[in-house]
């Protein structure tokens, strides 16, 4: 904590202030549930548990960086063409974890190939860009980019188990309903399979925070 | 507000900054990707013929000794000096039927038996679906099976990249007590045809349109090796 004894003033790197950058975007301010950006996305990969995870993490380290590198750069950005600018940086990010998962991490990248190509027109990257990083220093970006895709990943993940569970019996890739629910006459349930129950659930998911969160009872 | 001039400065100056940054990581992780990939086609078609290697010296050592490849043409011939890497199957579905070249693979258990391994390609739901086929020296029963896709629908389509589902072509034949094709078909269950059990493979639920690609890629790849197949009968 050198920069804290030269500058008292300064804030720490981990000052409440700054710790609830991160942790805002898992309730208060969700990216998905609060904020209703990345829909898309959380309806396509949300049928198993694997592909999910994997994307959170893709996602995670795009809104970061991208979040890091914009807000660097914020000062110099024209801004009548900002909105290119961003996507250019976004792009180049996901094309370079794009190649190096290929050359390092080939069957990680061939379960991922289109996710992680849709990662670039995933809204919360570059709501968070527009919103935060274009006005704030380097290092709450940085942060506000984990938080937003660590809340961003928690819905996912959260569809993804209830949907892989009902809809294919097993989590992971691993069967939990046993064979013999099968030959009683259980039936795997079609629904989850498809897009819209992904969004029958995260509605689910934003009737239960609204009323647990009192926050965001008037937010609408 | 930032002059024109400054901004078209910019503009050109990030997109000429990225361009260097993107063409130096694909010319530098190029061949690592391309061994990749060499290797990542060993292994399938290892996978068809039921064998499993995991490192990649194990793979290099069983491919060398046990596989070889040859290109046939559709008059069953071996056209000689042409490597299998070089055929793009895309575009060979796109000539003409006799103007065709069709790489084989010929793996050669422990036991001394042949078997033949066809390569496929195909049109998903999304994109590109492809696999291989590994026949026993019958020619007419399947050894084993192996399908891959570019992006089908996790679940649903991308199903025929799961060994589940590759199992289900085991022991399936191609053709009939008469010796004419029958292909093996994916389709429903419950669809009635006027072919038996031993030439179909229940379909994917949720996935039919990659089950129908499947489906038609199999008959479409197959068909014209029959010729080179009965030359080796015979």
């Amino acid at each position: 904590m050198a920069e804290v004894l030269e500058a008292p003033k300064k804030e720490g790197l981990f000052s409440k202030k700054n710790l609830a950058i991160i942790k805002d975007p898992l309730d208060d301010s969700n990216p998905v549930t609060v904020q209703i950006l990345g829909i898309c996305s959380a309806l396509a990969v949300t049928v198993q548990v694997k592909p999910a995870i994997i994307m959170s993490l893709g996602v995670i380290f795009v809104t970061a960086f991208s979040n890091l590198i914009v807000s660097l750069v914020r000062k110099s950005i024209p801004t009548r063409i900002r909105i290119i600018v961003q996507l250019i940086i976004v792009a180049t990010l996901v094309t370079i974890v794009d190649q190096l998962l290929k050359a390092y991490m080939f069957d990680v990248s061939k379960k991922l190939s289109v996710f992680v190509g849709l990662i670039i027109t995933n809204c919360i990257v570059m709501g968070r860009l527009e919103a935060f990083a274009f006005a704030q220093k380097p290092w709450p970006s940085f942060l506000d980019g984990i938080g937003n895709g660590l809340g961003y990943g928690l819905i996912l993940i959260t569809v993804a188990i209830v949907r892989e569970f009902f809809g294919s019996g097993s989590l992971l890739g691993f069967k939990l309903i046993p064979q013999w629910a099968y030959d009683m006459g259980y039936v795997n349930n079609g629904l989850m399979m498809l897009p819209p129950s992904a969004l029958f659930l995260i509605g689910g998911y934003i009737w239960w925070q609204r009323a647990r969160n009192k926050k965001l009872t008037n937010i609408s | 507000m930032h002059s024109n001039r400054y901004t078209f400065i910019y503009a050109i100056g990030i997109s000429v900054l990225t361009a260097i940054v993107l063409a130096t990581t694909s010319v530098v992780l190029k061949p690592q990707q391309d061994f990749n990939l060499a290797l990542d086609n060993k292994v399938n078609v290892l996978k068809s013929v039921l064998v499993v290697a995991n490192t990649p010296n194990e793979i290099e050592k069983i491919y060398k000794e046990q596989v070889q490849e040859i290109v046939v043409n559709t008059k069953g011939e071996i056209i000689p000096d042409i490597k299998v890497s070089s055929v793009v199957l895309k575009d060979e579905l796109g000539k003409k039927i006799e103007d065709r070249k069709l790489p084989v693979y010929i793996f050669t258990t422990p036991k001394g038996e042949k078997n033949y391994i066809v390569p496929m390609y195909g049109v998903g739901l999304w994109g590109p679906i492809w696999g291989l086929l590994a026949l026993e020296p019958d020619l007419n029963t399947v050894k084993g099976a192996f399908f891959d896709h570019k992006g089908e629908t996790p679940g649903l389509g991308a199903e025929i990249s799961e060994k589940a589902f590759q199992d289900k072509f085991i022991g399936k034949k191609i053709k009939d007590i008469d010796n004419n094709f029958v292909s093996i078909n994916v389709i429903k269950s419950s669809a009635k045809a006027d072919f038996g059990k031993e030439h179909r493979v229940d379909a994917i639920s949720g996935g039919t349109i990659t089950s129908d690609g499947t489906n038609n890629m199999i008959k479409n790849c197959l068909e014209p090796y029959l010729v080179y197949f009965n030359k080796l009968k015979n």
